[in-house]
């Protein structure tokens, strides 16, 4: 771990966006997270790390119920998002999406132009009054995911002939195009190559200024090089949460301190 | 690593033997190989084999029909015998019937062949008529009744010469058969022969074949096929209008939308089921619902479309439902993840990106149902329309009607082997259709399909 830089950052805020509370999911007759509290604060980096199957992608998705398309799956407990329960009968999954943005492990733009790719969550939520309102929008998106340059002369190249780690910045432009206000990621740099990953990095820290980010990684040194509050997940247990810092300096828990050094995983 | 170890331990003959050498397994492997590559070889030979021998049998059988034998001569359109009052009234001259024409068109053959210095070997020279299909009156009345005018001069006519003059061009009809045959004697064949030096006589592309109706059993070389395949036509749009809507729509369901449990499971199986259950129950079913129950007309094209379309379904939901599925599940949660609804998910999503798959689908569903016999031989789609298109009766979805694979059957089925030739003129025409239906199937997939 001698190459582990951890960065010495203030959490600007202390506002709590995300504040899970005694989640518990089941696939089927799997319990695949156990009894899960956590808060997510605004404006902040958080990561969840852990071996595989641990449940920290799952329970990713219990955030902005992706859950709920899989048929077997069942989330007790509450999660509440600025002080409301996203799993109230009330709440149209639909809403939630749009103020919850999610980028995915492997990158997945639409077979569409670049333009219509990020034009696409505006239009269905109908963010843009003109076409020339539109054009801003996905303009800034594509500023924002530190992409509009490399593709503003083929706005209708298809989005899929880009290379990975385009693509993936893609991707975050299309989710941050909606305005949300949590942006989550799934591994969003597990199929990038290491300078794509650290263009993906460069722009999750400078995102932290408008979204509060969750991200899942398998890289400890990407957590540690991104986040300020880091969550370790280990056989669907929270095991420890706490400041990056913290976790990766002085962990309290055992199973942590064997995890971020590699003796289990 | 010591000398003695190594010595007292032999080391295994693999590691030995040189890299150029065969080894026994690997031998046996690659033989094992070569017979299997050798199999497969013989497969497709087979196969190809067979499908060669069927096109040269159909096209050997099946192009004479498209040539007919046509015996052009004027013929003088008497007003005695087809206007007697003389004053062009159509209803009036509507009231001589064929007989009357019949005597007129005779005439104008045997003088025809004493122009042309033909000799007429018969007691009666009438009997040159048999030369003539039996339709040639119709056709010279029809002609007429269309314009009075002509009645009084000399009109120059296309004729059909009778099936066993063109079975004689065509090599059909031999002299020898003629003995057992009372149609028609050698000394037709001989007329026949001089006819055609003389040029009155030839055997040319027949339109008619193709565009014209059927015609009854002693005249074969009036039939066509045009009419059922207007037939054909009309039970393909309805087929087209209802199996693809409800098709398309009971794929998207059951694939997105409905809940995994023992009643979705159960329709599943049924759909499998569906498409494996034998044509001819369709055409019972069809038969008991459509027409005993609900007392829709028998031979009607409608009533055909409905049955093919229940035949159809099962074919266009299976292939939707594939390639529905075959449209990654990242495409999915990328629309949903930006707030997308799971409709709108679908219809702007997958549903695009599964398009060429399911027109495929659907198109090879279509060429099912247009080479289907059996179901339409329950519901009676086999009706004899013996008059042509602009004035036919077959000219909507309620009329009675026939479609090709139908008219192929009823033709093979008749006696005149004029007919066996029609029926082999009718697949080709067929496979012709089923042929375009499946390139227009590969051209939509090649210009639709999206790779991501």
């Amino acid at each position: 771990m001698n190459d582990m830089r951890i960065v010495k950052r203030d959490v600007d805020m202390n506002d709590t966006k995300i504040s899970a509370k005694g989640v518990q999911v089941f696939y089927g007759d799997t319990h695949a997270i156990k009894d899960v509290d956590v808060e997510i604060k605004d404006k902040t980096v958080t990561a969840f790390i852990g071996p595989s199957g641990c449940g920290k992608s799952t329970f990713l998705r219990c955030l902005n119920r992706m859950n709920d398309t899989i048929d077997v799956c069942r989330v007790e407990g509450k999660i509440l998002l600025d002080q409301e329960d996203i799993y109230d009968k009330r709440v149209d999954p639909v809403q939630l999406r749009a103020k919850v943005g999610m980028v995915f492990q492997k990158p997945n733009p639409f077979p569409k132009s670049i333009y219509d790719n990020v034009a696409y969550g505006p239009r269905i939520h109908g963010l843009a009054g003109s076409k020339a309102d539109l054009d801003v929008i996905v303009e800034k998106s594509l500023r924002r995911a530190a992409i509009w340059d490399e593709v503003k002369d083929r706005l209708q190249a298809p989005g899929t002939g880009l290379s990975g780690g385009q693509q993936q910045r893609l991707c975050i432009a299309r989710a941050v195009a909606t305005e949300p206000e949590v942006l989550l990621m799934d591994e969003p740099c597990s199929a990038l190559d290491p300078i794509a990953t650290l263009q993906v990095e460069e722009l999750i820290d400078e995102l932290r200024e408008n979204f509060s980010v969750v991200i899942v990684t398998h890289s400890m040194q990407q957590a540690a090089r991104v986040s300020q509050k880091t969550a370790f997940f280990h056989l669907g247990n929270l095991v420890e949460y706490g400041d990056t810092q913290q976790i990766f300096t002085n962990p309290k828990d055992e199973r942590t301190e064997s995890y971020i050094t590699g003796r289990i995983g | 690593m010591s000398d003695m170890t190594a010595n007292t331990q032999p080391t295994p003959q693999k590691s030995t033997s040189s890299l150029y050498d065969e080894t026994k397994r690997t031998k046996r492997r690659n033989q094992s190989e070569v017979r299997f590559k050798a199999y497969g070889v013989a497969a497709i030979a087979v196969g190809l084999f067979f499908l060669i021998a069927l096109l040269v049998a159909i096209f050997s059988n099946g192009i004479p029909a498209f040539k007919q034998t046509f015996i052009t001569i004027p013929v003088e359109l008497t007003e005695s015998a087809l206007d007697k009052t003389g004053n062009r009234d159509v209803a009036e001259m509507s009231k001589v019937s064929t007989f009357g024409y019949k005597p007129v068109v005779t005439n104008a053959l045997v003088t025809a062949l004493k122009d042309a210095g033909i000799a007429i070997p018969f007691k009666k020279e009438k009997d040159v008529e048999k030369l003539l299909s039996s339709s040639v009156a119709a056709q010279v009345r029809d002609t007429v009744l269309a314009d009075p005018s002509l009645v009084g001069t000399s009109v120059e006519f296309r004729l059909l010469a009778s099936s066993r003059v063109d079975g004689y061009f065509k090599g059909r009809v031999t002299r020898d058969a003629l003995i057992r045959d009372k149609n028609l004697d050698a000394e037709h064949l001989d007329i026949a022969d001089a006819m055609a030096k003389a040029g009155l006589m030839a055997t040319t592309f027949n339109a008619d074949f193709i565009f014209g109706s059927d015609a009854s059993e002693s005249r074969p070389e009036q039939a066509g096929i045009g009419v059922s395949m207007m037939g054909s036509l009309f039970m393909m749009i309805v087929v087209l209008l209802l199996s693809l809507p409800i098709g398309v729509a009971t794929s998207i369901y059951l694939e997105e939308f409905a809940p995994q449990n023992r009643f979705t499971d159960l329709i599943e199986v049924n759909i499998s089921n569906l498409a494996a259950v034998p044509s001819i129950v369709f055409g019972i079913l069809g038969l008991a619902v459509f027409i005993q129950f609900v007392h829709l007309p028998q031979s009607a094209p409608l009533v055909g479309g409905l049955v093919l379309t229940l035949m159809t379904l099962p074919t266009i939901i299976i292939s939707t439902r594939a390639s529905l599925k075959a449209v990654p599940p990242s495409i999915r949660d990328a629309a949903l993840g930006v707030g997308a609804s799971k409709m709108q998910s679908v219809f702007h999503h997958v549903l695009p990106l599964a398009m060429p798959g399911i027109l495929t689908g659907t198109i090879i569903g279509l060429a099912q149902a247009l080479g289907e016999t059996a179901p339409l031989l329950l519901i009676g789609m086999v009706g004899f329309i013996a008059s042509n298109m602009p004035d036919g009766i077959a000219s909507g979805f309620l009329d009675p009607n026939s479609a090709m694979p139908a008219q192929i059957y009823e033709w093979a089925k008749r006696a005149d082997p004029a007919y066996y030739e029609r029926a082999w003129g009718g697949i080709i025409i067929l496979l012709l259709f089923l042929m375009t239906m499946n390139i227009i199937a590969v051209i939509l997939r090649r210009r639709f399909e999206r790779r991501w």
